[in-house]
């Protein structure tokens, strides 16, 4: 119900400003897209869309740090378990 | 005095749950309706207690009874699907099939069906003709004929549009006894497809939540794959089309009566995107979800791969997969251990998110 | 699916976890506030107190709307429902939440029209269809849903629409955790905030809380893998002593928040003088309603509401559990008297509420995993 998932823009709707057709895994709907007016939402982008409408753009280059940063943190992870069993060898 | 400690409270609860229901409420409500916990109570309490006989008893979805030495199965079911015309078929095609599948996951050959007709005035001859017209084809796709019926007008405002009601009658050739309570821990549990695709598109078809998608009922004719999978696993215990309530319904049903644990594997239970994408907009859970063309067996553990692997080779189960075990402990419910690694509960349904589905 | 299935990795989940524990100083327990109802779903459903060891408790707050609803509003929405001509228009959650005469499903069963939406905007369309029927709009929620329900008020007004109106119950976090920090009774060492609240009004409302009242703060997302790291950069905080607000919900959460929906909430809203929330009692400046100007869409002009006060049945303890004060299973009805099917209060109705999210999810002893290690 109240709940924020992301969508991607698939097109814009000419007919009336403001509204978008925002596709989540192929479910599609029309969204409010004016709380996000300023980031010129294009299809292809991200939305946070909630009970209609979107109300962030999804920062893509976000998204992949916060991943990255993560992946570090498990490979460092893995660096320190792969070092603490070769001291246990030697 | 001791304090009281979680498991305490859980202990508790589950006792509250054994217990006999009772129906306390004072009208029907949609919650009766949705196949889910207020449904059960209102058959056990209400129903089975004014019918009570050894057939009934199991609450299967089916009666079966020996007459002049051949074994039958009888089963009836009433269609209330609004709209009455979706992407994948319409309400013809669901009096048909879905009746047709109730004997089907009993192990019986389905034969001879019954129609009633309960039209509402005004209602369009040409929608009738339509529905009709779907429902020999159908009839005529599963192998069945139907061999009687009935048909009643009522006054406009007193029905909506159209509502069918099927019964149907199947002889049980197998030596088989499925059974809702037999499940054994070390069984698999399967499913024949994903699931979930009638449901939503029922919602969708609505219109009146806005998602649009390319989703189809996956209402079909289930008889062919039944064989298949009874031919490949004799040691079947227990077979029941998903319908009302969905996936998660039955594993409810199943864990209750058979007194098992049903541990489900999220990551292994096929959902087409479009049927995940809708029900995150939603919030509501593809398991509950009803299909009209998928069933969900019990299997022994060994047969699994081989029954399968029969699944797979019909057009309509190439998607069938093991969704999870039986497990003895905790008794009475349903598991699923989450694609995170992190399990949760996965209870009777309550309340009804998708009111006239089927 | 994109933004959601890479944020519920299992490996990084495992990581997490590790350092999580590591972080714990030993025979320290450290009590963790969610605020935000869609995280207490998500905690639940995806089992992540699994990956938690026990020192780390997880404490559920008042961050659920539908919760927090008086039973008197209820039992108004009802009454407004029930006039002459009049459609009810409202989200999923609420229909079964129980007023002092049952609940908006017990209100269709005696006849009311009242439907089920997902966005106001659809509510809109039905008042455009159906020009002969009062259409009202059951509003709910905290800023992450005030902007909607405004931003659809002004788009009335721009057609015009005379048959349209919004009771309107939204509310606001701030006040709320003011509340909480002033019960003596928690001892709350930081705060997991609400991601999508914070779409909205951004981090720095936060600062408060972290400065003057020392706790740590990190705005959350709503993945498995957002919630996890919060912890551990709460963690991390307190353990190098530091009290700060942080963002982990970068991708979506901009640190001034979205100013076109904060212009849109003032443009159509007014904070009330006072507003009473279910187990936290009359708090004052916490809640909205529509302003003067746009007084042909408030149900509550058009309508004469009873405005009777109902209070909370005697067995009922959805009040400490809002407040965080007990868990959900130690509500002396939880699970006999209250079920999701039989509910005494809100929190075991909605789908974000910490009982119905501990019973439908987490109702079964699982051992705590105080150390995850790779399989």
């Amino acid at each position: 119900m109240c709940l924020g998932i992301p969508g991607e823009v698939v097109a814009l709707d000419i007919d009336r400003p403001g509204m978008a057709t925002v596709s989540v895994a192929g479910a599609r709907r029309q969204i409010n897209v004016m709380l996000v007016e300023e980031e010129r939402v294009q299809p292809g982008d991200w939305v946070l869309i909630h009970v209609g409408f979107a109300l962030a753009k999804i920062d893509e280059e976000e998204a992949r740090l916060t991943l990255s940063h993560l992946e570090e943190m498990g490979q460092a992870y893995r660096d320190e378990l792969r070092a603490i069993s070769q001291s246990r060898i030697d | 005095m001791t304090e009281r400690t979680e498991q305490d409270v859980l202990e508790r609860i589950e006792r509250a749950r054994r217990r006999r229901p009772r129906v306390t409420d004072e009208r029907i409500t949609l919650s009766h309706g949705s196949g889910g916990r207020a449904t059960h109570t209102l058959i056990d309490a209400l129903f089975l207690e004014a019918f009570r006989n050894p057939f009934l008893e199991p609450l299967e979805d089916q009666a079966v009874f020996s007459v002049g030495g051949s074994r039958l199965a009888f089963t009836t079911d009433t269609y209330v699907v609004s709209p009455l015309f979706f992407p994948g078929g319409s309400i013809g095609d669901l009096a048909v099939n879905g009746t047709v599948n109730d004997l089907a996951v009993s192990g019986a050959r389905p034969l001879y069906l019954s129609a009633g007709f309960v039209l509402e005035e005004g209602f369009p001859v040409s929608d009738l003709r339509r529905i009709v017209a779907a429902m020999a084809a159908a009839a005529e796709r599963a192998g069945v004929q139907i061999v009687t019926g009935d048909t009643k007008v009522v006054q406009r405002g007193k029905a909506d549009a159209c509502f069918v009601n099927t019964a149907g009658i199947g002889v049980l050739e197998r030596p088989v006894h499925l059974s809702v309570s037999t499940a054994h821990p070390g069984d698999a549990v399967i499913v024949s497809g994903p699931v979930g695709d009638h449901g939503i598109t029922i919602m969708l078809a609505r219109g009146e939540l806005g998602i649009e998608s390319d989703l189809r009922s996956d209402t079909a004719p289930l008889t062919e794959l039944v064989g298949l999978l009874l031919d490949a696993a004799p040691q079947t215990r227990f077979i029941r089309d998903a319908t009302r309530g969905g996936v998660a319904t039955i594993c409810n049903e199943l864990a209750e009566a058979s007194g098992v644990a049903v541990v489900l594997d999220e990551e292994e239970i096929p959902v087409r995107p479009e049927v995940r994408g809708a029900s995150e907009i939603l919030g509501i859970d593809p398991l509950y979800v009803a299909c009209e063309g998928r069933f969900v067996a019990v299997v022994g553990g060994d047969e699994a791969g081989p029954a399968v692997e029969a699944l797979r080779s019909h057009p309509d189960g190439g998607a069938a997969a093991v969704i999870g075990r039986i497990a003895d402990d905790p008794p009475g419910l349903v598991l699923v251990k989450t694609g995170f690694g992190g399990m949760r509960i996965m209870d009777m349904l309550v309340g009804d998110p998708l009111p006239r589905i089927c | 699916m994109r933004f959601v299935d890479e944020f519920r990795d299992r490996e990084k989940a495992q990581v997490l976890a590790t350092r999580i524990a590591a972080l714990c100083e030993p025979g320290r327990r450290y009590g963790l506030m969610e605020i935000c109802g869609g995280h207490t779903h998500t905690i639940y459903k995806h089992g992540i107190e699994d990956y938690l060891p026990e020192a780390v408790q997880l404490v559920h707050g008042p961050g659920c709307p539908v919760c927090v609803i008086p039973m008197g509003r209820v039992d108004d929405a009802i009454w407004i429902a029930e006039q002459q001509g009049v459609t009810m228009t409202s989200f999923g959650d609420l229909l079964r939440v129980p007023g002092s005469r049952g609940s908006f499903l017990d209100a269709t069963a005696r006849g009311a029209d009242i439907r089920m939406v997902y966005s106001p905007l659809d509510s809109l369309r039905i008042a455009r269809d159906n020009p002969d029927r009062r259409v009202v709009f059951m509003a709910i929620g905290f800023e992450t849903t005030s902007p909607s329900t405004a931003m659809t008020v002004l788009r009335a007004a721009a057609e015009g629409l005379e048959n349209f109106s919004v009771f309107c119950n939204h509310v606001l976090i701030i006040p709320a955790l003011q509340a909480i920090l002033a019960s003596p009774e928690l001892h709350i060492d930081g705060f997991i905030g609400p991601g999508h609240v914070s779409t909205v009004i951004g981090c720095e409302p936060y600062r408060f809380i972290a400065e003057e009242r020392g706790r740590p703060f990190v705005v959350a997302g709503f993945e498995p893998l957002d919630i996890l790291q919060s912890i551990q950069m709460l963690l991390l905080q307190l353990r190098e002593g530091r009290s700060e607000v942080e963002n982990q919900y970068t991708r979506v959460v901009p640190w001034e928040g979205n100013q076109k929906a904060l212009q849109a909430i003032d443009e159509v809203m007014e904070p009330r003088p006072t507003f009473e929330w279910r187990g936290l009692g009359w708090i004052p400046d916490s809640a909205m309603r529509i302003r003067e100007r746009y007084a042909r869409f408030d149900a509550e002009r058009l309508f004469d509401i009873p405005a009777t006060r109902v209070a909370d049945p005697p067995a009922c303890q959805c009040g400490e559990v809002l407040r965080g004060i007990i868990k959900p299973w130690e509500c002396r009805v939880f699970g006999t008297a209250c079920t999701p099917e039989t509910p005494i209060g809100t929190c075991m109705v909605s789908s974000e509420g910490a009982c119905a999210a501990y019973y439908n999810f987490g109702r079964f002893s699982r051992q705590r995993v105080r150390q995850a290690t790779p399989a």
